[in-house]
């Protein structure tokens, strides 16, 4: 998890790759004729790729059997969250994502209930539409909708896209303290606490 | 002609055919295999025991494949190209002598389908033949991409004969015979000839990965920039016949490389029909090996290659082959 936090990738071991400049003259390519022919580079081409296939060094993820780890940041399949308190709906039906969502594809209907509290009645994510830009989730002010890690996302019929009940967190995982925060878009980064310095006053 | 003779030839023709043919599907899993693990991937696994039944699959597939001819080609020339492509592949084996002869219940097989005076000549012209499978099919597709394909292969096919033919010809005057079997007795008394003929062992080795289109001269049907070249147009078996052709044909100069130039299956023990196996093995390997390794050249690279390089070292190499035996 730490590695796809790290946003500082120039510290992780890159360098310039010293690469001359092509010769231009009849002399310089001569040479590199020359110096090609009897450095013997396409030998060390066949070296390496017989020193790979000695180290038997497979990376191949045998991927329905096995499956790589994914970001917290990943943005897949819509996840709705309860509140940790009373195990209710953290939405509160204020219609910022329906707002920003670019591909028109979530609606919401909501009414004021007894208690002059406003509820929601519909939710919908037609996922068929859905290009998982991430806005809805970094807009949310409850982060209420979020993005989960479900890539696979295959189905026979389109209703099958637009299921609320899917994405809401059950009601047994709740009562087990089992929900996942989300990590990524509009969650308070890790290691945020130290990165956070004083407004600059002196001004 | 006595029914003995009749009845062996049939039989050792019969073989050739299925053994490589069989060995042609089994060439393809090794290539992927092989490849794979130079690349740090595994290949097929999903198929029987480690992919092995992946070479099953792939011929019941293309079998059962529908066999389109599309409406804008020249049918009979565009039926009959693959055909020439496999056909000239297995003829070329019939020169060949695979293994020493052996005795069984008795009758003495000599492994060879014919053993004829012009063997060298018989294996490399039959062999050039073959390039009228590409040729033909390309131009017969109604299609560019196998129209460039033809164009190529006719290019290469007949610039690179020119370096086969004269680098082998430095070794076939020094034994004084086309017939390989006499390549390996003369190699039994003097040694290999790779050690007197080092540069036409090189150039013949380099001439037969054009003659294979196998990857530093891969452009006749190179995928990134002309598709599948004049098998872009074909389905099924047909285009499984070229496919065919082509790892015979590796097949087939992987044998004729080590029988020219490292001595071939010597004195006729068990050991050195081994041997030849073994050496038949690291050329063939060696296909696979520099498909993983090394990029393709341009046609245009192909050719200063051939015409510029090779084919003046080749001739030198004959002319000084030639003082050498005069004096």
């Amino acid at each position: 998890m730490e590695q796809f936090n790290n946003r500082n990738v120039a510290d992780n071991g890159y360098f310039m790759v010293d690469i001359e400049d092509y010769p231009t003259d009849g002399w310089g390519k001569f040479k590199r004729v020359i110096d090609r022919t009897f450095k013997l580079e396409l030998f060390v081409g066949l070296w390496v790729v017989m020193r790979e296939m000695i180290k038997f060094d497979i990376h191949t993820i045998s991927y329905p059997a096995e499956k790589m780890p994914i970001g917290p940041r990943y943005r897949a399949v819509h996840e709705m969250k309860r509140l940790w308190e009373s195990d209710a709906e953290r939405c509160i039906g204020c219609g910022l994502c329906e707002k920003i969502c670019i591909s028109d594809c979530i609606r919401m209907d909501t009414k004021i209930d007894e208690e002059s509290r406003k509820e929601v009645t519909e939710y919908t994510i037609n996922l068929g539409r859905c290009i998982f830009c991430g806005y809805c989730a970094e807009v949310c002010p409850e982060l209420a909708i979020t993005h989960g890690g479900e890539y696979e996302q295959a189905s026979e019929q389109r209703e099958h896209f637009i299921d609320y009940d899917y994405m809401l967190t059950p009601i047994d995982v709740m009562k087990q303290n089992a929900q996942k925060e989300f990590e990524g878009f509009g969650a308070i980064t890790p290691h945020e606490d130290e990165r956070v310095t004083k407004t600059p006053l002196s001004y | 002609m006595d029914n003995a003779y009749l009845i062996e030839t049939v039989i050792k023709v019969v073989v050739i055919l299925l053994v490589f043919s069989a060995l042609a599907g089994i060439g393809t899993y090794f290539e992927r295999k092989i490849l794979a693990f130079m690349q740090r991937r595994l290949g097929p696994m999903n198929v029987g025991p480690y992919g092995l039944l992946q070479v099953a699959a792939d011929g019941i597939k293309l079998f059962a494949k529908e066999d389109i001819i599309p409406s804008g080609v020249v049918v009979p020339i565009f039926k009959i190209a693959p055909v020439i492509t496999a056909a000239t592949a297995f003829m070329a084996a019939a020169a060949i002598p695979f293994l020493p002869s052996f005795t069984v219940f008795g009758y003495e097989v000599h492994p060879i389908v014919a053993d004829i005076n012009i063997g060298i000549l018989y294996v490399l012209g039959v062999m050039a033949i073959g390039l009228f499978g590409p040729l033909l099919g390309g131009m017969a597709s109604a299609n560019k991409f196998a129209l460039l394909s033809a164009a190529r292969a006719a290019a290469v096919f007949i610039s690179y004969e020119v370096v086969t033919g004269l680098a082998a010809l430095a070794p076939i005057m020094m034994v004084g015979s086309l017939s390989l079997i006499d390549f390996n007795n003369y190699q039994i008394e003097n040694g290999w000839i790779v050690w007197s003929q080092p540069v036409a062992f090189i150039l013949f080795w380099i001439a037969a990965f054009a003659e294979t289109g196998r990857t530093p001269f891969h452009l006749i049907a190179n995928d990134h920039e002309i598709i599948d070249g004049f098998g872009t147009e074909y389905s099924g078996m047909r285009w499984g016949l070229f496919f065919i052709g082509e790892y015979a044909n590796m097949f087939f100069i992987s044998f004729v490389i080590p029988i020219i130039f490292l001595g071939g299956f010597g004195d006729g023990t068990v050991l050195g029909a081994f041997a030849l196996l073994g050496k038949m093995a690291f050329f063939f390997f060696f296909f696979l090996w520099t498909r993983a390794a090394w990029p393709d050249v341009r046609p245009d690279q192909l050719m200063w290659l051939c015409w510029k390089v090779l084919m003046p070292l080749a001739v030198i190499n004959v002319v000084i082959t030639g003082f050498v035996m005069m004096f």
